[in-house]
């Protein structure tokens, strides 16, 4: 995290933050499944300035085979950035960053997916960061979470994910570009709807009892965000379950 | 896919068992730390460097420094970049060839340590505004794996910094100084398995736990670091329990090792 010498940037202007949100409010959520054909499940989602695609492909066969677990499905889960996604052009491909934010995503979604049903076999969750604005890993693992229900694949819960900060010595729900760049401190986590934590990092500075105040209020943002992913799902497929019963025909009838 | 440690049912079980009676395979209660030794400048060709012992885990970090140039974004500003061999020597899990993700993990842990407790005044270190600043690099190299080799790691980059000399002689940048320091951030693990939670983890103890949590907290008392990793879930009573004995832990080895 970048943190500037004493600037002239406010946080807040009369209570409101700088794109007019309470302290205690996410930016504007919408999430979209199924939007892609190939896949076995996907899901676009949109947090603030945050436009990031999620795919899932599996369970299927695992290449290289000597990864296969005979026991389970491995979880293999790829988060990259677009090169046009930020200011300055990032060089394609993975660096540091995204392999780190790869593997605690994984780590985030892994504790809930029945991975013992597919023995052998692989589940790839492919995220795309088509536009970043702040908290590109927490949008990638809702929408992630989301794109496995839609691939049907069995998970013992939802996983939700919100990052809390500090700007100006308050604790804000989701900070947005600014808030991330010239705060104090951010705190993303990911958890169950039962408040089980699955994912959880930090860097910046907070107190213990700051620490507390900004896990309760991520926990809310997750919460929030979890009835609008389950929304999401619920508004697919009851729609489809909604359609007037087409006689279904075999080609070889 | 990093190889990770597989451990016998029968060694689980054993663990386990001495567990429920809050006892662990070494003795120790959950929240003691191995020993720890520490011996500074062992590498004389780098700038400093430590060794530090965990329990058996050992670790050697190296600091480097030059001069180049600072990255666009803050033009007055030095450079950390840190790194992390996982060395085949050290473990029978780790694979020669480019640093895998827990590797990456690892090194991208210890460097958060250092910069975001601003241990570090990176505006000292500029040479020439927008031209010239000091590059540090801190390396980290894992010797021999026992378990917790991030606490390891993290305490050896601070160790190393702590003794680290400014080369400036060398480039024709004045006399050397002793690298000014402003914190001293330590880095506290926990494991969580079966609703225990155990710290400074052993090999064995790493590899049946599926939930780890790294803490890392400034003299201050401040927490300026975190990291949670593995397949795992927590709680946040849990969590919090961490942070505490994070803090009085963190604060008794900065006393009896870093400080003066």
């Amino acid at each position: 995290m970048i943190t500037m010498d004493k600037t002239d940037i406010s946080f807040f202007k009369d209570g409101l933050r700088l794109d007019g949100r309470r302290a205690d409010e996410l930016r504007p959520v919408k999430i979209e499944v199924g939007i892609l054909t190939r896949a076995d499940g996907s899901c676009y989602i949109e947090m603030g300035g945050n436009k990031v695609i999620a795919a899932v492909y599996g369970p299927r066969e695992v290449h290289p085979r000597h990864l296969q677990d005979v026991t389970r499905a491995i979880v293999r889960y790829r988060y990259n950035m677009a090169s046009f996604s930020v200011e300055e052009r990032k060089r394609p491909g993975p660096d540091r960053r995204s392999y780190e934010l790869s593997k605690v995503s994984r780590e985030a979604l892994e504790p809930v997916i029945l991975t013992s049903f597919f023995p052998r076999s692989v589940i790839d969750v492919f995220v795309e960061v088509l536009q970043a604005d702040a908290g590109t890993r927490t949008a990638g693992i809702n929408a992630a979470a989301v794109a496995l229900a839609d691939a049907g694949i069995p998970m013992k819960s939802m996983i939700s994910s919100c990052a809390a900060g500090k700007v100006a010595d308050t604790i804000v729900l989701d900070p947005m570009k600014e808030e991330d760049n010239f705060g104090q401190a951010d705190l993303p986590i990911a958890m169950t709807p039962n408040g089980d934590i699955t994912l959880m990092q930090m860097d910046g500075g907070l107190s213990p009892e700051e620490f507390h105040e900004a896990v309760e209020m991520a926990m809310k943002g997750a919460r929030e965000i979890y009835e609008l992913q389950r929304k999401a799902l619920v508004e697919k497929y009851s729609q489809l379950a909604g359609e007037p019963g087409k006689e279904e025909v075999h080609a070889c009838d | 896919m990093p190889v990770t440690n597989v451990i016998s049912e029968i060694k689980k079980d054993f663990i386990y068992n001495l567990l429920i009676k809050g006892e662990r395979v070494d003795g120790r209660t959950f929240d003691q730390y191995r020993e720890i030794s520490i011996e500074r400048n062992v590498i004389q060709k780098a700038e400093g460097s430590a060794l530090v012992k965990l329990g058996s885990s050992q670790v050697l970090v190296g600091v480097k420094m030059q001069p180049g140039e600072p990255f666009q974004d803050s033009p007055n500003r030095g450079v950390i970049i840190t790194n992390a061999e996982l060395v085949p020597l050290a473990s029978p899990n780790f694979e020669p060839g480019p640093p895998n993700e827990v590797g990456i993990e690892l090194a991208r842990v210890v460097d958060r340590g250092v910069r975001e407790s601003k241990a570090l005044d990176l505006e000292a270190l500029c040479i020439v505004p927008g031209k010239q600043v000091w590059i540090v690099f801190i390396d980290v190299h894992i010797l021999d794996d026992c378990g917790n080799i991030l606490d390891a790691a993290s305490l050896g980059a601070i160790a190393a910094l702590l003794c680290t000399k400014v080369p400036a002689s060398k480039f024709g940048l004045g006399e050397d100084y002793i690298l000014p320091l402003r914190d001293i951030p330590i880095a506290t693990t926990a494991i969580e398995f079966s609703d225990v939670l155990m710290f400074d983890p052993g090999v064995d103890e790493e590899a049946i736990a599926n939930t780890k949590l790294t803490v890392i907290t400034t003299a201050s008392g401040n927490i300026c670091g975190m990291q949670k990793s593995g397949t795992g879930m927590l709680k946040p009573e849990q969590a919090y329990r961490i942070i505490d004995i994070a803090c009085e832990k963190a604060r008794e080895i900065r006393e009896k090792f870093l400080e003066a």
